[in-house]
């Protein structure tokens, strides 16, 4: 089966402990995280967990299963790239100089759609928002002139299809 | 904890007292129904040992002589009753102690709670002495753990953990309670937990699943059932048999799932897996429906997963749907507790006989008696044979003993041979295949079945892992019966070199000292066996004895167990000799 990139989503209580046995997951099967974001989400007291891995199918599945399976877990799932509108950011730390010293930055700025976020006598950040080939082409721009610090964060995503979080909370409720 | 959100019961505000968190954890224990636990004393768990000594007259702590034994024989006590099983340690190397036996309960779905102790709360990453993160140690080994550094966690911690241990697909909990917590004091009180609503234990069955399953059953011309322990912890034993006789469908059981059916049900047809039977084995690629009930296909039990049942459709019944499509593909799953889905499923099922089918099985069960069985249960030679001594113990327990058995070739032999009438009376280690399980889990299963004989199988490499717990059986009179069969070998890993590593036996030959003597100084009355004459009358008189005893048997030293399906062929090419 053929290698994918796939984003789980993972719904859980807001508990210390459980990001280190969702990893424990990855790691026993030797599967790398390419990317993850943790945040609140849209439920109060709900946390979500953003994992972006290129692996197949097959896997993917039993990882998720795998995830859920575990207590504070109320429900994962996973995404291809085309099942899911996603972002991701980038910052750029760049020496102030090759702003006036090299012209084509300024058009690589504006027609990345960065943003400046500070300006020094030594430095200057770019701010990038986009998909990640976006980010990549920019990376991939600007080094010729040399990038001093290069960081990019985790996959934001939200799903084209529903996930019904707030009904299995309240079904969970009323079982009892 | 308020992030956690369990459901309780909802009654009357019950009045509460001021105790510390020590005293509070014995009144938790004893809410959940415990009267017996096993561990070992540290600086860290002082505090609730202190409240152990005043609670004496309601709860035992059975002193184990390492932590190790204390997990075991909360295995064996939780294994052979069906309740939880609890194991109690200090903070540091007293945690670390309990790793293997957390792992084994993990792989194995043994609901058993762990209680550690843990430096102050304001030590906490000081690299204080004796702290060790166990809560990240035992992660990967535990259904669920949590820390606890305030008092006021106390009684809804030990309430979710003794829930999540034993509900669902059961499983190890760890509590490490930091020592603060345990002189801290608290109004208690104690509501006992009915769920969390992140986890849903029992999976509600699918009707409809259970109607394809029961049509696929009922228009198989050649069903082949197989069973593993979720028929135990789902106490469905009554509906197992039910099945297995109204649709005449031949049954193998997993070596978990081994007495949950009468091992003379002329029914079942043996054990599945690497040193199972051959007819089970090598049919379960001539089967047209593969039922398979409360088991996990791990890869001892399938072989090749490439040429595992592929002809067959595979209706596999499970509580946990990891397992699901895991390692093999299911035509179609049942969800769900197996005594709920099986109810469910009877009704739908046409009576039927499938005679030539079960015939095939009779076939090559006298081949595999022929060329393996006839030789072991009655040889010829002079050596003793492992399988001639668990006959005398069948015989002489009148097929009513729990058998504990430590892992390896003796371990095979005692599962291949044993014979049962009752369930929960197999206990041995088959997920982890931990050496030196069967003396601490033999002492918890006695102490879980006082009115059961319970005989621990153990060769001379298990036995001395575990060896010190033989003070444990002194100290509490604990009348287990210990057999060593002793081939002065690392036997199953010497087999393997034999048959795979050109007979180079590295590491794996042992001197081994008089074991009738260490019995002697634990005051336990023993005997050593080397000749055919002596066995039947050693057995029976260890049997009859009230007391603990110890019977070493010196067996053939270098005796293969056979059928063996070598590791990572097909269930179809399991080798005779």
């Amino acid at each position: 089966m053929e290698k994918q990139w796939f984003t789980i989503s993972v719904y859980s209580e807001n508990n210390v402990g459980l990001l280190n046995r969702i990893s424990g997951i990855f790691l026993k099967r030797h599967i790398n995280i390419e990317s993850l974001n943790v945040s609140k989400s849209e439920i109060e007291h709900v946390s979500k967990f953003t994992i972006v891995v290129n692996t197949t199918k097959d896997w993917t599945k039993k990882i998720v299963g795998q995830i859920e399976k575990q207590i504070e877990v109320i429900k994962a799932y996973y995404h291809t790239v085309d099942e899911i509108i996603y972002q991701e950011s980038a910052l750029f730390k760049i020496e102030s100089h090759l702003l006036f010293d090299e012209r084509q930055i300024q058009n690589i700025i504006k027609e990345s759609n960065s943003q400046i976020v500070t300006v020094s006598r030594d430095f200057f950040v770019l701010a990038k928002t986009g998909r990640r080939h976006e980010i990549d082409e920019m990376h991939d721009a600007l080094e010729p002139y040399g990038i001093m610090q290069f960081v990019r964060s985790g996959r934001l995503a939200v799903t084209k299809e529903e996930m019904p979080i707030s009904k299995i909370l309240n079904e969970s409720y009323q079982e009892k | 904890m308020e992030t956690l959100r369990e459901k309780k019961e909802e009654t009357k505000k019950p009045t509460t007292i001021r105790i510390s968190g020590a005293e509070a954890i014995i009144h938790c224990l004893l809410a959940e129904g415990v009267d017996i636990l096993y561990g070992y004393p540290g600086g860290a768990i002082m505090p609730v040992h202190d409240e152990l000594y005043k609670f004496q007259d309601k709860l035992t702590h059975i002193l184990t002589r390492h932590e190790q034994g204390a997990t075991h024989a909360a295995q064996g006590y939780a294994r052979v009753s069906g309740k939880v099983g609890v194991a109690i340690a200090t903070s540091g190397p007293g945690a670390t102690n309990l790793v293997t036996g957390l792992a084994d309960a993990q792989i194995d779905s043994t609901p058993i709670v762990c209680i550690t102790g843990q430096v102050p709360r304001h030590l906490l990453g000081s690299d204080a002495f004796q702290e060790t993160d166990i809560i990240g140690i035992s992660t990967p080994v535990t259904k669920w753990n949590h820390q606890i550094t305030t008092v006021e966690e106390i009684p809804e911690v030990m309430a979710k953990a003794f829930y999540l241990a034993k509900s669902g697909r059961p499983g190890p909990v760890l509590v490490d309670i930091t020592k603060n917590a345990q002189f801290d004091e608290l109004d208690f009180s104690y509501e006992h937990c009915t769920g969390v609503r992140s986890y849903k234990p029992v999976p509600q069955p699918n009707l409809e699943a259970i109607d394809t399953a029961a049509k696929l059953i009922n228009s198989a011309k050649k069903p082949f059932i197989v069973f593993g322990q979720g028929v135990i912890l789902g106490e469905a034993e009554e509906q197992l048999r039910a099945l297995v006789e109204k649709a005449g469908i031949p049954a193998a059981w997993t070596i978990l799932g081994l007495s949950a059916m009468d091992t003379d049900h002329p029914l079942n047809v043996g054990m599945v897996g690497m040193h199972g039977n051959y007819a089970p084995n090598v049919l379960t690629n001539e089967c047209d429906v593969l039922v398979a009930i409360g088991m996990r296909f791990d890869d001892r039990v399938t072989g090749s997963l490439d040429t595992y049942a592929k002809q067959a459709k595979v209706i596999h019944f499970e509580i946990d749907p990891a397992e699901i499509n895991k390692n093999v593909t299911a035509d179609i799953a049942v969800l769900g507790d197996s005594k709920e889905t099986l109810n469910l499923l009877l009704p739908k099922i046409k009576e039927n006989k499938h005679e030539e089918w079960h015939n095939t099985f009779k076939e090559k069960y006298k081949i595999e008696y022929d060329a393996v069985i006839k030789d072991e249960l009655h040889p010829t030679k002079d050596g003793l044979t492992m399988a001639e001594v668990i006959k005398e113990i069948n015989l002489a327990s009148e097929h009513k003993a729990v058998i504990v058995s430590d892992v390896g070739q003796h371990q095979m032999i005692a599962c291949r041979y044993s014979k049962f009438k009752q369930s929960k009376s197999n206990i041995t280690s088959g997920g982890l295949g931990t050496m030196g399980f069967a003396l601490p889990a033999a002492i918890g299963a006695k102490m879980g079945a006082m009115d059961r004989e319970v005989v621990a199988i153990i060769g001379d490499g298990g036995y001395q892992m575990t060896i010190q717990e033989l003070g444990t059986i002194y100290q509490n009179k604990t009348p287990v019966k210990i057999v060593v069969l002793n081939n002065g070998h690392l036997g199953m890993v010497r087999q393997w070199q034999e048959l795979f590593f050109e007979s180079r036996y590295a590491s794996t030959v042992l001197s081994n000292p008089d074991f009738v003597k260490i019995a002697q100084g634990y005051d336990i009355a023993s005997k050593r066996v080397s000749e055919r004459k002596d066995l039947k009358a050693s057995v029976e008189e260890m049997i009859a004895s009230k007391e603990a005893y110890f019977l070493e048997v010196k067996v053939e030293k270098e005796d293969n167990v056979f059928p063996m399906i070598p590791s990572g062929a097909s269930v179809s090419d399991i080798r005779l000799k």
